[in-house]
């Protein structure tokens, strides 16, 4: 078969945003965390904040998520993301202040600054990866992990007598006065992944209303800590994970 | 003005934009003074009681990493939590302000006033080869000054400041001059992240370097930094050294007492002097050094179990006799228990 470039303008059907920059992401094949950059980044886009937005980094696999959104941005210690943005926000407040946390950082070790951070009603966006996992140190046991879930730290599967259960922290911050709007989505099909950024985009809008803390879980998976394909774990995550963690809005503002 | 009032009242005249902190005794009353002043109204700077130390400390790291003049005080068990975001704002290479009103340890230990940080202060507490630049006041109005004075480091170094304070200096009342209301700066730092200029790269506040050849260089760019510092800001104060046979070192609140012990001694015909260090790093190693050439002994005196006595020693490198004495717990040593230990361990030793 000939070879014949098809990079040409009258083909491009998907732009890539000015938000994100050039460089080769390392997430593994098939990760939600780059999709769930780029959500983010056009969200940013299409409101024409890129100028006026500060952007909070975790410990986690997303730890360089500054080299992928073209914003300024800091590097927060394991779990203090939270606090990070809330000095941020308190010196700057008329900036947009985000967190890109995973469910380890936001969920166990930041567990303190999570609900403090929404319980003040901080006015920034909290963006939750919530893959089930420790990506980044080899895929050991999250506090989302499921109830059996293999993982190196419960090689067995998560025995919750033990281990505890799966921990709801959106539904935990969702109770509090707090926080503004509180919603849980995906992006592991295109459709889902157009609803995850209109809703960081409308968790962006709110922002400039100070009205509290906006909250943003996306669903993920993790091939690599899970061991599966990509296409195994999407599949796995709908199967397991969804029912556990429901997609949709948990708390919408008031019309 | 009680002293921890008066380094409160001292932020807000620095110009400080951001006080974070939690309570904790013998320091509560530098963020009541906050609360109370409400400094919102006077100069706009911002003042919020975190959920923790570690908390508080991590929101200065936000707000410096804008180029902010951000600050937090604790006393020891809660400087210990910050310990982590002190090495990742000097890591990232941040200025800011943190006060330690010590009080004695191990553990919860007691609220009596104490120098048993020294070691935590001055040689990193936490992990990582890092400094911190450290400012040991001996009165109220020293306090006062070194706020102004760590807030002017802190952004001349881009580096964290800590101002070891204890619990004597900040529940003492005396009497202190206060400089004016400086104004809040407006400056926009090209390393803090406010917002990515057009046609500029995004500013990146980070400690992270994954290969190891750019977290060595990082660390070169640090130690030139501390040798920089070493030079330039050595601060102490030395009394009746002029003719001195014996020597004195001691710093804070100590060094106080111990100059009554000095002028106990002076009236007894006893040629001692005393070197008190106002930076206890960088250390006066070469006022040390070159005062050892001239006396027969050195006793350190410390509200601990003898911490800063190891930096005397390094100082004086085996030139002449180095003791020491102190009291730690809470306790506080009496001008007669320290003539008597130098009268022991350096004259008649
Ligand atoms: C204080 C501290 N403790 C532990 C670690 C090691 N560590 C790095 S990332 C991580 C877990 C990250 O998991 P998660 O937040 O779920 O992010 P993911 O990699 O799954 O996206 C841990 C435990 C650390 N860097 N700092
Ligand atoms: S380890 Fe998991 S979360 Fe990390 S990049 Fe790979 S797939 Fe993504
Ligand atoms: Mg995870």
């Amino acid at each position: 078969m000939a070879e014949s470039n098809i990079i040409s303008p009258e083909n491009l059907v998907y732009e890539k945003t000015s938000v994100m920059t050039d460089r080769v992401m390392h997430y593994c094949p098939g990760c939600g965390h780059g999709t769930a950059h780029r959500m983010l980044a056009e969200a940013i886009d299409e409101l024409g904040i890129q100028g006026d937005i500060i952007g909070v980094a975790p410990v986690g696999c997303s730890v360089l998520a500054y080299y992928y959104f073209d914003v300024d941005m800091q590097e927060a210690a394991h779990g203090r993301a939270p606090a990070v943005a809330t000095g941020i926000k308190r010196v700057l407040p008329d900036k947009y202040v985000f967190t890109y946390q995973g469910d380890g950082d936001l969920a166990a070790i930041g567990t303190a600054e999570t609900i403090h951070a929404c319980n003040r009603g901080e006015n920034i966006l909290i963006v939750f990866i919530n893959n089930g996992i420790y990506g980044m140190t080899g895929g050991q046991m999250a506090p989302t992990t499921l109830p059996g879930m293999k993982s190196s730290t419960s090689p067995r599967g998560r025995d919750v007598s033990t281990m505890g259960n799966p921990l709801k922290i959106t539904e935990l911050v969702a109770e509090l006065t707090g926080t503004y709007f509180v919603t849980r989505q995906s992006v592991h099909a295109p459709a889902n992944a157009r609803k995850a950024k209109r809703a960081m985009k409308k968790a962006l809008e709110y922002q400039k209303l100070n009205k509290g803390t906006c909250f943003v879980e996306i669903v993920s998976n993790c091939p690599s800590g899970w061991k599966m394909t990509p296409a195994q774990s999407n599949k796995w995550m709908e199967e397991n994970m969804f029912p556990f963690y429901p997609l949709g809005d948990i708390k919408v503002p008031e019309q | 003005m009680k002293g921890n009032e008066a380094l409160a009242e001292a932020a807000i005249r620095a110009g400080a934009d951001a006080y974070f902190g939690y309570p904790i005794t013998p320091q509560s009353e530098v963020i009541e003074y906050l609360m109370r002043e409400n400094p919102a109204d006077r100069t706009g700077m911002q003042v919020l009681q975190a959920e923790s130390e570690i908390a508080a400390i991590n929101m200065v790291y936000g707000a410096a990493g804008c180029g902010k003049r951000a600050m937090t005080s604790s006393s020891s068990p809660g400087i210990s939590l910050k310990m982590e975001g002190l090495s990742y704002i000097a890591g990232a290479e941040l200025p800011c302000v943190v006060v330690n009103v010590v009080r004695a340890g191990p553990g919860l230990g007691t609220i009596q006033p104490s120098q048993s940080d020294y070691f935590q202060a001055v040689k990193g507490g936490g992990h990582g080869d890092y400094k911190l630049i450290v400012l040991a006041p001996a009165t109220v109005q020293e306090s006062v000054d070194y706020v102004k004075l760590a807030f002017d480091l802190a952004f001349k170094y881009r580096n964290p400041v800590m101002i070891l304070s204890d619990g004597i200096i900040g529940q003492m009342m005396e009497k202190v001059e206060l400089f004016e209301q400086m104004p809040r700066s407006n400056k926009e730092y090209e390393w803090a992240t406010l917002g990515k200029k057009p046609g500029k790269n995004s500013v990146i506040v980070t400690s992270l370097q994954l290969q190891s050849e750019e977290q060595e260089k990082v660390n070169l760019r640090l130690q030139a930094k501390y040798r920089e510092v070493e030079k330039n800001e050595v601060r102490f104060e030395t009394y009746g050294c002029e003719d001195a046979e014996y020597l004195f070192a001691a710093f804070g609140s100590c060094a106080r007492i111990t100059r009554k012990a000095l002028d106990m001694a002076r009236a007894k015909g006893i040629k001692v002097g005393i070197i008190r260090p106002q930076t206890l790093y960088p250390f006066p190693v070469d006022e040390i050094s070159r005062l050892a050439g001239q006396v027969k002994g050195i006793l350190t005196v410390e509200m601990n179990a003898g911490q800063m006595v190891e930096d005397v020693k390094l100082a004086v490198n085996g030139k002449t006799p180095v003791e020491f004495y102190g009291r730690f717990g809470g306790m506080i040593p009496t001008p007669d228990e320290i003539l008597e230990a130098l009268e022991q361990k350096i004259i008649g030793g």
